[in-house]
């Protein structure tokens, strides 16, 4: 909230953020107005508690700090009505104001997940829901989210403030999704949740250590929702599977921020908690039947992570996991992980005839990463010249910078060895 | 994903601004502050400017001791950047629709001017797939 702010009110805060939002918002009906709110609640605690220390119920305190803002809100929004005479209430507005006791309904309310599904719903693009997930169920300030997508705030303040409409906009009522669309939409929640991961995790070295941190929020929340559906396998693999990628942070950035990829890596800098904890989850989950895209990306990371190196990988496994994969979503860089342990199982030519049946899709045909593949394959076949111009070709195709110097310096090595 | 898109203007093209007439520079002006304002409102904008124009624009080198060289712009130079921005957009497409409409801002008798707009993507940190 601010770097004052002690990491154990912090989190206390963060913890707390969504579940007093649901409180709100089931009292007020608008979710908008709730949310901001609450978010000033928020602010009020972060710079109170420091000072007075912290309320015996600071649950309650933040409800009825928020629930007086909404108060503000609706008397400000009823005179602005009434001066545009476009309303006109037959209740006293004493009375439309009153707060009813019940408006806290106990601690063991958790609205936590209906926000989820309210934040994440498919109505919302990709980077509205994810800022909103952030600051509505995370409890990240709006110049929070901004520093981490480096955007200025103002912008980030108008992403949310959108969102919020498409939301009011769509009518989408503040209750839990019926039965049948349950699947579909927790769906719609792990995917924003894996995008929240991937960003921090892209951005995780050098200046930019600031995202590094929506990694570990993405972390936070993935556990949130699995506290709330333990049953779920997927909900279980895509935290087993933040875990599992989590684990390799600090060996996957050199000294100076390059990229290290998987198998120049330092595995003694692993984090064997982390992976222990990854593992354990996926072994409670796997035997419950229905598996799902998560779980099997997860159990692949898995099978990295136990390996002492390269060579002592199963690859076997990897192969037949990475198939299953295949059959399960048609997914082009699915399709080149599944040709690279095509290659270490049977060999570099068999992977670059798998690459040659991939070249005519047109997702990959000009895409960087089939150009890297066959470099990689190629040096490995012995043929240097091939390696060298595929590298070559992948650094200039690439958007990501630090993959730009790593591909370079793959090619300037090359040519090296070849003088 | 982040694109920068640049307004490069030809040096006797068009967009001469200082010889138009009041009434449409004022309309250029008032398109380029509302297109901004639109993109900033879209939550897509992530900066803006417009630059000074290219006969205050200096080459500067470094001599061997290292202090800067300056030198003028020289009038042969047959393109220059105007201005630009930088957007944060989900697709590629929208980054093509944003720098289309810049395309069009008014211009001498409020006809659009089409200038051609760079759009190159900002490289990102690094790659996101987790395997």
């Amino acid at each position: 909230m601010t770097p004052s702010l002690d990491a154990r009110t912090e989190h206390l805060l963060r913890e707390l953020a969504p579940r007093v939002l649901g409180a709100v918002t089931r009292r007020f009906h608008d979710f908008g107005a709730s949310e901001d709110a609450v978010q000033e609640a928020l602010i009020a605690a972060a710079l109170r508690w420091p000072r007075d220390g912290v309320p015996d119920d600071p649950r309650a305190w933040l409800i009825r700090v928020a629930a007086r803002r909404m108060v503000d809100h609706v008397r400000a929004e009823t005179a602005r009505r009434r001066r545009a005479a476009i309303v006109v209430s037959l209740v006293p507005p004493e009375e439309q104001l009153a707060l009813p006791a019940d408006l806290d309904e106990g601690p063991e309310r958790d609205d936590t997940l209906v926000l989820l599904f309210m934040c994440c719903h498919p109505a919302l693009s990709a980077s509205s829901a994810i800022a909103l997930t952030l600051r509505a169920v995370g409890g990240l300030t709006t110049a929070e989210i901004a520093r981490a997508f480096l955007v200025p705030e103002a912008t980030m303040a108008q992403r949310i403030s959108r969102a919020k409409q498409s939301i009011k906009d769509s009518g989408v009522p503040f209750e839990l999704p019926a039965a049948g669309e349950l699947a579909a939409r927790l769906g719609a929640v792990l995917h924003v949740l894996y995008l929240i991961f991937s960003e921090g995790y892209a951005a995780s070295s050098g200046p930019e250590l600031q995202r590094g941190d929506l990694s570990g929020e993405a972390l936070r929340l993935a556990r949130l929702l699995h506290r709330l559906v333990p049953d779920d396998g997927e909900v279980a693999g895509l935290l087993a599977l933040m875990l599992l990628t989590d684990a390799r942070r600090a060996a996957r950035t050199g000294p100076a921020g390059e990229l290290v990829p998987l198998d120049e890596q330092d595995r003694s800098r692993w984090d064997r908690d982390a992976i222990a904890e990854g593992v354990a989850l996926l072994t409670a989950t796997l035997p419950r039947g229905s598996i799902g895209a998560y779980q099997v990306q997860a159990a692949i990371a898995a099978v990295h992570d136990e390996a002492a190196s390269t060579e002592a990988t199963d690859w076997p496994q990897i192969l037949a996991l990475y198939g299953v994969l295949l059959g399960m979503s048609d997914n082009p860089m699915v399709a080149l992980n599944h040709a690279v342990a095509t290659a270490m199982v049977h060999g570099p030519a068999a992977g670059l005839e798998r690459l040659d049946a991939l070249a005519g899709d047109p997702r990959l045909s000009e895409h960087h990463r089939l150009d890297a593949v066959r470099a990689h394959l190629l040096e490995r076949a012995g043929d240097l010249e091939g390696a060298l111009a595929g590298y070559r070709r992948a650094a200039e195709r690439t958007t990501s910078l630090p993959e730009r110097d790593y591909l370079l310096t793959k090619a300037a090595r090359l040519r090296e060895v070849r003088r | 994903m982040k694109y920068m898109l640049m307004m490069n203007t030809p040096s006797a093209g068009p967009y001469q601004v200082a010889s138009w007439p009041k009434q449409d520079l004022q309309a250029h002006i008032e398109f380029m502050k509302g297109f901004a304002r639109k993109l900033g409102e879209a939550g897509e904008l992530v900066a803006a400017e417009g630059l000074a124009g290219p006969d205050q624009a200096r080459r500067v080198r470094a001599g061997k001791d290292g202090k800067p060289i300056t030198d003028g712009v020289f009038p042969e130079t047959k393109e220059f950047l105007a201005g630009y921005w930088i957007v944060d957009v989900e697709s590629a497409e929208r980054a093509y629709q944003i720098a289309a409409e810049a395309s069009a801002a008014p211009g001498p008798g409020g006809t659009p001017l089409n200038l051609a707009i760079e759009v190159r993507q900002v490289m990102s940190g690094p790659p996101k797939d987790l395997q």
